[in-house]
């Protein structure tokens, strides 16, 4: 039956044509390649949640008077947003897992783009041919960064409400067109007329995930065409791939994988409370709650907003407002450098004539990993000003020297930490198989009483380096009269049966 | 590993007279190979598949329990920690088990594939610009003015098209940045309503107020302060602004327009708690600390026969963060 089902298929599709090297792909074997697979499957569990909560959530600031199973909150005049949210979360089975694992999903999203990011950019995986999907990763992230704060802000709670707030005057702040935007986008002069939660709603689920859908199909599809990139290793050569191919290994680790990082969320939603909405309560233009952070990955934005000195532009007749220098110039030259940096890289080492398929070791790029922690050393810092007023609180200090620390640490830190990673970098150039896993010596004594070493056995799970690479389209068939290898098209003798 | 197909099928004539059963003469037949895997390199990688093995199935047994104690959770209508612990479990189980299978009991390899350089030959190029040129181009280029006409007609397209999409999704901002809803004689309104009194209000309290006809409006929101009981004169001009100690402000914070909430009665100070601005009330809310660019713009008051606290005339200035048509005051 699967024969004919497969025969049929394979008849109108070609399947065996494409397919069997589609089979055969070659994924490389290093755990830092997992990044990008936690991001996707981040993705997918965001889609899968996401789903689930459209079904519940209503987008509309329309005013209601909740009575539902949340008592505290009985009898309050809230919007349709906030009360479906708390609705799905209490009164819905397993609402409140599904939101607290989308919630998590987001940040993990977020953090996993980051982090393959930086795998990404301190491996050099970015140079020649990959260039366009560096800058494909990058505009992904700024979606995600982007759907992760209208998401955020679609319950309609005071502290989101508050972030949106700043999301219009970051908007109006922008020179020309700025109070243009604002209003467009909002509809009118903030709080606009009820159009901000339907209008974040249509594009939080449908418009920015289409686009990151769209993306993603791009980035991977790059991915197959260029094949991965790998490490230095024996057998590994600039014109081959070395690893494990898809069917069935790789397809059953990765599969694993997703499973595994589904988990984690069902882990997080269930254990670790997350944008608990009702104690913050419905957002009213006037009220505000102390120690307002936002989701991580919008803090450094957040702790620029705070550190800016207050310096505004004045022009004749116009002006460049505060917000603009943190709230777009920041993230946009932050972007632009990103999306430039291979030409830069390239401009300054030459190295843009020709491809590279093997990674760097970021020791052995020490300009490169040096400038890499220097500037996420300033997103750091901006990152850990988003909470000057907690830590403020925290450690007893004014807020004058918690900001005033921070201003200086942006400054001062990056400065340290170019020279401090710059050294480590060669000095781990300098000292053989650092970072190699070493292989135990055992002590052993004779019968003399001298003693001596040898070494003990390879650790038994790393196996693979010590083999040759074999080619996955080599087939070796069996016929009746022995062993033939035959790569490519193959006919196989009628007798064989 | 042997093709059954074609013999021994009992024959059932269809309706369409073709045996049923027997193979469509034209597809092509199905071959089975049997490939060498005694290399190395398909060897599994665990070093004792039987324990790998055993650990596996405990761990989908573990995940079948865990997918089974979520039914039971859901069934039961159990908090969300019991659901979600279930669920995480058997999703965890399940993943572990799929991934150890994969690591441990599946070839080991390495396996290679070729790479070819994405740099294409000057042959290829030579023949996809001679197809796209010569053939395209040319073609397009021949007739220069019927490219211009469609160019001309799609354009226009574009241009009617962008008034719906992005025209259409706001009025123009217009007055309405420059402007709230506070004029000559608007009565201080607390948010349920009520005109404010000079008796309602105690030395050192904070209340937030509205005009009457904008309660609750998020540009017109206003800080009235009563920090003394005689005349604060914030600045030249402002003289009367304050009568007998009452004092307001706008609520919209001048660097990025949060409400300015905390009034901090031992250092007479606003502070907005986003950003942490600080805003010095006797100097006419001026910031001393922070990212504010701006001070505060002060409401005028006065108080009326009745003992009604009103405004003079509305905000001499717009209210919150800059935007670029703003004019260039500091």
């Amino acid at each position: 039956m699967i024969d004919r089902l497969f025969n049929w298929m394979d008849d109108r599709l070609a399947i065996s044509r494409g397919g069997r090297h589609l089979l055969n792909k070659i994924f490389p074997d290093h755990w830092s390649f997992m990044l990008g697979e936690i991001a996707l499957y981040s993705f997918i569990v965001l889609l899968l949640t996401g789903i689930f909560l459209t079904l519940y959530f209503v987008p509309s600031e329309a005013t209601t008077i909740y009575h539902g199973s949340y008592r505290p909150l009985d009898g309050a005049h809230v919007s349709e947003a906030f009360a479906s949210t708390v609705n799905l979360s209490f009164a819905v089975r397993g609402g409140l897992l599904v939101r607290q694992m989308h919630h998590w999903a987001a940040n993990i999203f977020v953090g996993s783009i980051v982090v393959h990011m930086l795998r990404v950019f301190f491996t050099g995986a970015f140079r020649r041919p990959r260039e366009v999907n560096w800058i494909i990763g990058a505009n992904l992230l700024i979606l995600a960064i982007f759907n992760g704060f209208l998401g955020y802000s679609l319950p309609d709670d005071l502290v989101s409400g508050t972030g949106i707030r700043i999301a219009f005057s970051i908007l109006e702040s922008v020179p020309f067109v700025g109070s243009y935007l604002a209003f467009f986008l909002f509809g009118g002069l903030y709080p606009g007329n009820g159009a901000i939660i339907p209008r974040f709603f249509i594009i939080h689920v449908l418009i920015l995930p289409l686009i990151i859908l769209g993306l993603l199909g791009a980035h991977l599809g790059l991915l197959v065409r260029h094949k991965h990139t790998q490490f230095k290793q024996p057998g590994a050569r600039e014109d081959n791939v070395v690893g494990t191919p898809l069917w069935p290994s790789f397809m059953t680790k990765t599969l694993g994988f997703f499973f595994l990082t589904t988990g984690v969320t069902a882990l997080l939603g269930a254990l670790v409370q997350i944008n608990p909405i009702w104690q913050y309560g419905q957002y009213y233009p006037w009220k505000v709650s102390y120690a307002v952070q936002p989701d991580w990955y919008m803090g450094w934005l957040d702790g620029a907003l705070r550190i800016m000195p207050s310096w505004e532009i004045h022009l004749p007749g116009h002006m460049i407002p505060n917000a603009f220098f943190p709230g777009v110039l920041l993230p946009g030259v932050t972007f632009t450098v990103i999306m430039l940096w291979p030409f830069l890289e390239a401009k300054l080492t030459g190295e843009h004539v020709r491809e590279h398929h093997l990674l760097d070791r970021p020791r052995d790029r020490p300009v490169r990993t040096a400038t890499g922690a220097a500037v996420f050393a300033f997103y750091f810092v901006l990152f850990g000003a988003s909470a000057t007023d907690v830590l403020a609180n925290y450690l007893s200090i004014t807020l004058n020297t918690v900001l005033w620390t921070f201003r200086i640490a942006a400054i001062v830190v990056p400065i340290i930490v170019w020279p401090i990673a710059y050294r480590i970098c060669k000095e781990l150039q300098r000292t053989p198989n650092a970072g190699k896993r070493k292989v135990h010596n055992i002590v052993v004594r004779d019968a003399n009483g001298g003693y001596r070493t040898i070494p003990a056995e390879e650790y038994p799970g790393y196996v693979g380096a010590e083999l040759e690479p074999l080619d996955v389209e080599k087939i070796e068939v069996l016929t009746a009269a022995g062993k033939v290898t035959e790569p490519g098209v193959y006919e196989i003798p009628r007798d064989y049966r | 590993m042997s093709d059954e197909h074609g013999s021994g099928v009992p024959v059932n004539l269809s309706p369409g007279g073709r045996p049923l059963g027997q193979r469509d003469p034209h597809a092509s037949p199905v071959q089975r190979v049997q490939v060498d895997l005694s290399a190395p390199q398909f060897q599994v990688a665990a070093k004792n598949p039987k324990r790998t093995e055993r650990t596996t199935l405990v761990f989908f047994l573990l995940a079948l329990a865990g997918f089974a104690g979520f039914g039971a959770a859901y069934t039961q209508n159990a908090s969300n920690f019991l659901l979600g612990l279930s669920m995480a479990l058997g999703l965890l189980m399940f993943g572990f088990g799929v991934a150890s299978w994969g690591m441990f009991l599946m070839p080991r390899g390495p396996f290679e594939e070729p790479r070819a350089l994405m740099q294409t030959t000057p042959e290829e190029k030579r023949l996809f610009l001679g197809d796209f040129e010569s053939r395209g181009k040319v073609a397009i280029e021949r007739r220069g003015f019927l490219a211009k006409a469609m160019g001309a007609a799609a354009a226009v397209l574009g241009i009617v098209t962008a008034f719906p999409l992005i025209r259409s999704l706001g009025p123009l901002p217009k007055k309405s940045l420059y402007r709230t809803k506070w004029r000559k004689g608007s009565y201080v309104t607390d948010i349920n309503n009520r005109r404010v009194k000079v008796d309602d209000i105690d030395v050192g309290s904070m209340v937030t107020v509205f005009p009457q006809d904008d309660v609750g409006g998020a540009i017109s929101q206003t800080v009235l302060l009563h920090p003394q009981t005689t005349d604060i004169v914030t600045m030249t001009g402002r003289e009367t602004w304050a009568p007998q100690g009452f004092i307001a402000f706008s609520k919209v914070c001048t660097h990025a327009g949060c409400p300015v909430g905390l009034y901090e009665q031992a250092t007479e100070q606003l502070l907005c708690p986003c950003h942490q601005s600080l805003f010095d009330i006797y100097s006419g809310a001026e910031p001393v600390f922070g990212p504010a660019p701006r001070p505060l713009p002060q409401l005028p008051l006065y108080i009326d026969s009745r003992g009604y606290i009103r405004a003079q005339t509305g905000y001499d200035e717009p209210v919150g963060p800059g935007f670029w048509e703003r004019g260039g005051t500091t």
